[in-house]
């Protein structure tokens, strides 16, 4: 149980049934009057985010969240199955829970996945990746229209904004968490 | 200034203190120390008492000044740590430094002449440009500053009467949230006359007993002091104290024994006007410095 002077950015709270992590705190406390302590919050399931002002005496549970090492095996439709490296079990986890990070995911990854009530409900790449890249336009070594960057499209099948350069068969390093081109990999 | 390390900062408040100093003794008031350890605490609703060693320290330094009052004294301040468990924010430190002064046979309105004289002199002695800025603010300490009676602000900033907030236990979320940004831009603002149910040591207003001689000193938004004409009946004080140790109960708070000599001394104080200005507070905002840690040497971080 957590009371609100526990409140702080990064804390994981549950609120009417479902996980919250706090993305913002202020304590707040004018004259001789109560504390308040103002948050921001983001729903883990849903992403949605809030704002919330608690008192003193507002309490909650401790959401059952465990995040373990898993690695991804294969997809099957909609579904993307993960292996626990500790233990060998199995999960599968739907598209729209893994969002953006379905761009990035090549067969063997490890990745963390967060499970709430041992149902899984995100995961967590490691902050850049490497991939192949399958489609690229050769760079037009004439073209004077001053652009500086060209799309190609990796194995996911994402498509990003790279250098002139790049071609296809080449191996890029890309940052998940923005979705952007870092370097090109020799190997 | 954002930058300065440690040996500023304590330059900084080195000077603060000596003209802080400087102001009070030119005014004739006599600079004293009483107990930081003390065997009672005085009892507030919302202010978390500190157990040390038996009794407590203190949240402020207003039980054994009042005594000091009560024993003949007119003129007093004291400069001293204070106390306040669980209080930490971008504007708090559970330890922190109090100015606090009283003035025998005075109420708030000299309190509030005195906060706009010790400011003036202040700003002069710390070399501060005129105005000086404050949360993006330019804060002019010369000419009148404003006052504000704590209904015109709710009604103004609130669209609602502060009782009808007090009711619904949404004062001090509305305070915050839509007034306090309010108050203190360009200059200093008094908000003054808070709700009776809000007095804790002040005196209720004789015309209008519903109301509290007690104002709050703020800057660009920033609450500053905190001061009272003095409640001096003994019952009535009781009777609040019993009530915020009930309080305090019920949020499993040892609020400790009833301060009895300090009820015995309010008998003897006759009338009088006592303000806490928080001095970690005023060098922020006169140096425009981010959060309370900077203004002190050892922040909770590296201690």
């Amino acid at each position: 149980m957590y009371s609100a002077s526990d409140l702080r950015k990064g804390l994981k709270i549950m609120l009417d049934g479902e996980p919250y992590i706090v993305t913002e705190f202020e304590f707040l406390k004018p004259g001789k009057g109560q504390a308040l302590y103002k948050t921001k919050l983001r729903n883990l399931l849903t992403g949605n985010g809030f704002e919330k002002t608690f008192r003193s005496n507002d309490k909650f549970e401790k959401p059952d969240l465990v995040e373990r090492a898993m690695q991804y095996l294969y997809a099957q439709g909609d579904e993307f199955v993960f292996m626990d490296v500790k233990n060998y079990e199995q999960v599968s986890i739907d598209r729209e829970t893994l969002g953006e990070a379905i761009n990035f995911l090549v067969d063997n990854m490890e990745v963390q996945v967060l499970l709430f009530s041992d149902r899984p409900i995100g995961v967590t790449l490691p902050n850049s990746v490497v991939l192949t890249v399958t489609q690229a336009d050769p760079w037009a070594k004439g073209d004077t229209s001053g652009s500086d960057t060209k799309p190609v499209t990796v194995e996911t099948g994402y498509v990003l904004q790279v250098p002139p350069f790049v071609e296809e068969g080449d191996r890029i390093q890309i940052d998940t968490r923005t979705g952007e081109y870092i370097t090109r990999v020799k190997e | 200034m954002k930058g300065m390390g440690r040996g500023g900062r304590l330059r900084l408040r080195h000077r603060l203190l000596a003209a802080t100093r400087e102001f009070f003794d030119l005014q004739g008031f006599v600079e004293v120390e009483t107990p930081l350890l003390a065997p009672t605490a005085i009892p507030e609703e919302h202010i978390l008492p500190v157990p040390c060693a038996g009794g407590f320290l203190q949240s402020s330094p207003e039980q054994y000044m009042k005594r000091l009052l009560a024993s003949g004294e007119k003129r007093i301040y004291q400069i001293c740590k204070s106390f306040r468990s669980g209080e930490r924010g971008r504007l708090h430190l559970p330890e922190f430094t109090i100015l606090e002064w009283y003035r025998a046979g005075d109420d708030y309105h000299q309190l509030m002449n005195d906060c706009v004289a010790l400011l003036r002199h202040l700003a002069k002695r710390l070399d501060l440009p005129s105005p000086f800025t404050c949360r993006g603010q330019p804060i002019e300490l010369n000419g009148a500053w404003q006052r504000l009676s704590v209904a015109e602000a709710f009604s103004r900033y609130a669209g609602l009467e502060a009782e009808e907030a007090l009711a619904a236990n949404r004062f001090e979320e509305i305070l915050s949230q839509r007034v306090e940004p309010h108050l203190g831009s360009g200059r200093p603002l008094f908000l003054y006359d808070y709700p009776a149910a809000l007095a804790s040591l002040a005196r209720r207003r004789p015309d209008a007993p519903h109301l509290a001689e007690r104002f709050e000193l703020y800057i660009a938004g920033i609450e500053l002091a905190n001061g009272f004409s003095e409640l001096a009946d003994p019952e009535e004080q009781r009777a609040r104290f019993a009530k915020a140790q009930r309080a305090l109960t019920a949020q499993g708070v040892d609020p400790g024994p009833m301060p009895e000599r300090f009820l015995d001394a309010l008998a003897d104080m006759g009338p009088a006007a006592g303000v806490a200005l928080g001095l970690d507070r005023l060098l922020l905002v006169l140096f425009d410095l981010p959060v309370l840690d900077a203004t002190v040497a050892f922040p909770p971080a590296q201690m």
